[in-house]
């Protein structure tokens, strides 16, 4: 009879190689998936690593891919350690986008002026978004997956009225996009490399919210309110400033992300501006048990997956592969969790006593 | 003149909101198993392609409609497989299939984008019933789904109120543990629970490809499976306030249409936020007023026999 049971948390790095199976599992499911749709499997990843890593300059560009998801990613993972669901980080990207290219557009500043005005639009744009779910999920407890996400379509539409309308380039035929941003509004390249200055921000904030929830009080608030409310509320924190607070912040991140492609990579506003950031963001927090530096590497391989996967379309494999890919990840690394925290055994039908073990803490 | 406008707002809300009641029925029944599943919109598009591409190779819309119902189903047993089998967290488990759904949509459907279904469901009046003042008008001249949905609510309000395999259904959502205790299988009836819920959604899919804008595009859904899942909050659990939900969202998604067609000066892009910034304000007056709302108790929560005096 197959029997399933908790077990004694495994030591880390083969509970690592469990995770890693994981991921080789889902690889090979979706190879699976390419063969069955006439695509063959071997030849096609082999392609998506030389696309993503094969030369320096496929490196550099995976990394300024990177920078987005990476953002996105910490952000999401700061509203998880408060116990809170940011799935609007979309919206938000493109909020924070809209709110720096009306500077990019509008002022005639030098850059030393401009960029860090932008950056700030972008950081307000992305808060102002998450403030709208932030307090009725404070006050009331409204779900703040489903407020958060369908904001990200309300988010989209803004872009799609102002590229079309008012801000529409007036040479390009209805075309869904801006006209370019001045040479002003753009972020410098790092000296000698491919990657913009924005990519800076990733270290940075990655080192300010592993600080933040390691040795401060509102991070120790944090974590107790995600890990309890009931226990924060007795302790007497302010939970509901927290929820708030937390909220808007992994918005104001996400808004950031927005002015760094604008400025950083695109230069222009345009329908589009994120492949899915936002969503990639969730499952990539997840993915690292959201670990700040462990966001930032796993950020950095799903952008060789979606830059590899970019590598392949011009074979004629579709673009959803990289969804796929992901979903796919995402679901064989949370099974091998399950095969991490539990035992399954074979025995004959016989009772034991049941010995309680310690128990893992879920992330 | 105006009246007879007003006649078409209603038919076309009742249209704008039968997928909705599809997938939303769905989704209270596999919720009110406990098992939350917020792949809605990536089962309605698998659902959409599924039933699309198989209107174009058979003509045949029964099958179109099995076979989304199917493809639905398939997807929502890889969430029931992990959440109940394996436990892992519902929430982050539905949205990653609601990605795979978006890309598993895209990738099979990418020769089939913009062409017109060869088949799709036609108004049929019924007799009798569509002579009626109003009510005809509005609710019997419409297609054979549609009046699949009016069976389905009041199914699913039976199947919930009065039957055995309804409590038992309902009790694994509240407490899991006595429900084994009573012998009966909280997994299989979980796995049951979500089934019918991707399969469900999966007939919403197909009311959009074949009926309602009978075409298939990538992301057609457009967040009406996220709509489903807050309708499911608004309803309170129960089918029939998910009904006169679906039908309140129907019709502010085709009053957007109709002030378009007449040629109002507001821009589209703000007529189509209506349906989102509506389910907003709509979920905040709902969950401001009720400070314990009538969640199943054991929603979000896998079972785990070992665990049940712990």
């Amino acid at each position: 009879m197959i029997h399933v049971e908790r077990r004694a948390p495994l030591r880390p790095p083969v509970a690592a190689v469990v995770r890693l199976a994981g991921v080789a599992a889902a690889l090979l499911l979706g190879g699976l998936f390419l063969a069955a749709t006439g695509h063959p499997p071997v030849a096609a990843y082999r392609d998506m690593v030389s696309g993503a890593l094969g030369s320096p300059y496929a490196v550099q560009q995976t990394l300024v891919k990177a920078v987005p998801l990476a953002l996105t990613g910490l952000g999401v993972a700061l509203a998880f350690h408060a116990g809170l669901w940011n799935i609007g980080a979309e919206g938000q990207l493109a909020m924070g986008a809209c709110l720096s290219s009306w500077a990019a557009l509008t002022l005639r500043w030098p850059g030393w002026a401009l960029l860090p005005l932008m950056a700030g639009l972008g950081l307000l744009g992305g808060a102002a978004w998450a403030l709208i779910p932030a307090v009725p999920r404070a006050l009331f407890g409204t779900n703040e997956i489903i407020t958060t996400l369908l904001l990200n379509y309300v988010a989209l539409l803004w872009v799609d009225y102002l590229v079309f309308g008012p801000w529409a380039d007036p040479h390009a035929f209805s075309f869904p996009y801006s006209r370019p941003f001045p040479e002003a509004a753009r972020l410098p390249l790092l000296p000698g490399t491919q990657v913009h200055l924005g990519a800076l921000c990733v270290p940075a904030l990655a080192l300010g919210i592993s600080v933040l929830l390691r040795s401060t009080r509102w991070g120790y608030e944090i974590r107790v309110t995600g890990s309890s409310p009931e226990a924060a509320r007795y302790a007497g924190m302010p939970v509901r400033r927290t929820v708030v607070g937390v909220l808007v912040a992994s918005g104001a991140i996400a808004g950031l992300a927005g002015m760094i492609e604008v400025s950083g990579v695109i230069g222009r506003i345009q329908q589009g501006i994120s492949p899915g950031y936002g969503y990639a963001a969730i499952i990539i927090a997840w993915l690292a048990r959201l670990a700040p530096w462990a966001t930032v590497a796993v950020a950095v391989g799903f952008a060789a997956v979606l830059n590899g996967e970019f590598a392949l379309q011009t074979s004629g494999v579709p673009a959803a592969l990289a969804s796929i890919l992901q979903a796919l990840i995402l679901f064989s690394v949370l099974t091998s969790e399950f095969f991490i925290a539990h035992r399954v055994v074979l025995r004959r039908k016989r009772r034991e006593a049941w010995v309680p073990q310690e128990v893992p803490a879920e992330p | 003149m105006t009246g007879h406008l007003l006649l078409l707002w209603l038919a076309s809300a009742v249209v704008a909101g039968t997928p909705l009641i599809f997938a939303s029925v769905g989704e209270l029944i596999a919720e009110r198993s406990g098992v939350l599943n917020l792949g809605v919109e990536g089962m309605m598009l698998v659902g959409a392609v599924s039933g699309f591409m198989a209107a174009v190779h058979t003509r045949d819309l029964f099958v179109a409609v099995l076979a989304a119902m199917g493809a639905a189903a398939a997807l929502s047993l890889l969430h029931a497989v992990l959440t109940v089998t394996f436990r892992t967290d519902q929430a982050v488990t539905g949205l990653a299939l609601t990605l795979l759904g978006a890309g598993l949509s895209s990738f099979l459907g990418k020769g089939y984008v913009g062409i017109p279904a060869p088949v799709t469901f036609r108004p049929v009046a019924l007799p009798g019933l569509s002579q009626l003042p109003l009510l005809g008008p509005v609710l019997f001249r419409q297609d054979v789904l549609v009046y699949a949905s009016y069976l389905l609510v009041g199914a699913a309000w039976a199947f919930l109120a009065w039957t055995r395999a309804g409590l038992a259904l309902r009790a694994a959502g509240e407490d899991a543990s006595t429900v084994d205790a009573l012998g009966l299988n909280v997994a299989a009836i979980r796995y049951a629970g979500v089934l019918t819920g991707g399969a469900l959604a999966g007939l919403a899919g197909a009311y959009l490809s074949l009926a309602y804008t009978p075409t298939w595009t990538d992301n057609m859904t457009a967040g009406q499976g996220w709509i489903a899942v807050a309708l499911v909050i608004f309803a309170t659990w129960n089918p029939l306030r998910a009904a006169a939900g679906a039908y309140l969202f129907g019709g502010v998604e085709a009053l957007g249409f109709r002030i378009q067609a007449v040629g109002g000066t507001v821009p589209s892009y703000f007529l189509r936020m209506l349906p989102y910034v509506f389910t907003l304000a709509v979920l905040l007056v709902v969950t401001a007023r009720s400070r314990r709302p009538a969640v199943p108790a054991a929603l979000g929560r896998p079972y785990f026999r070992e665990e049940r005096y712990g």
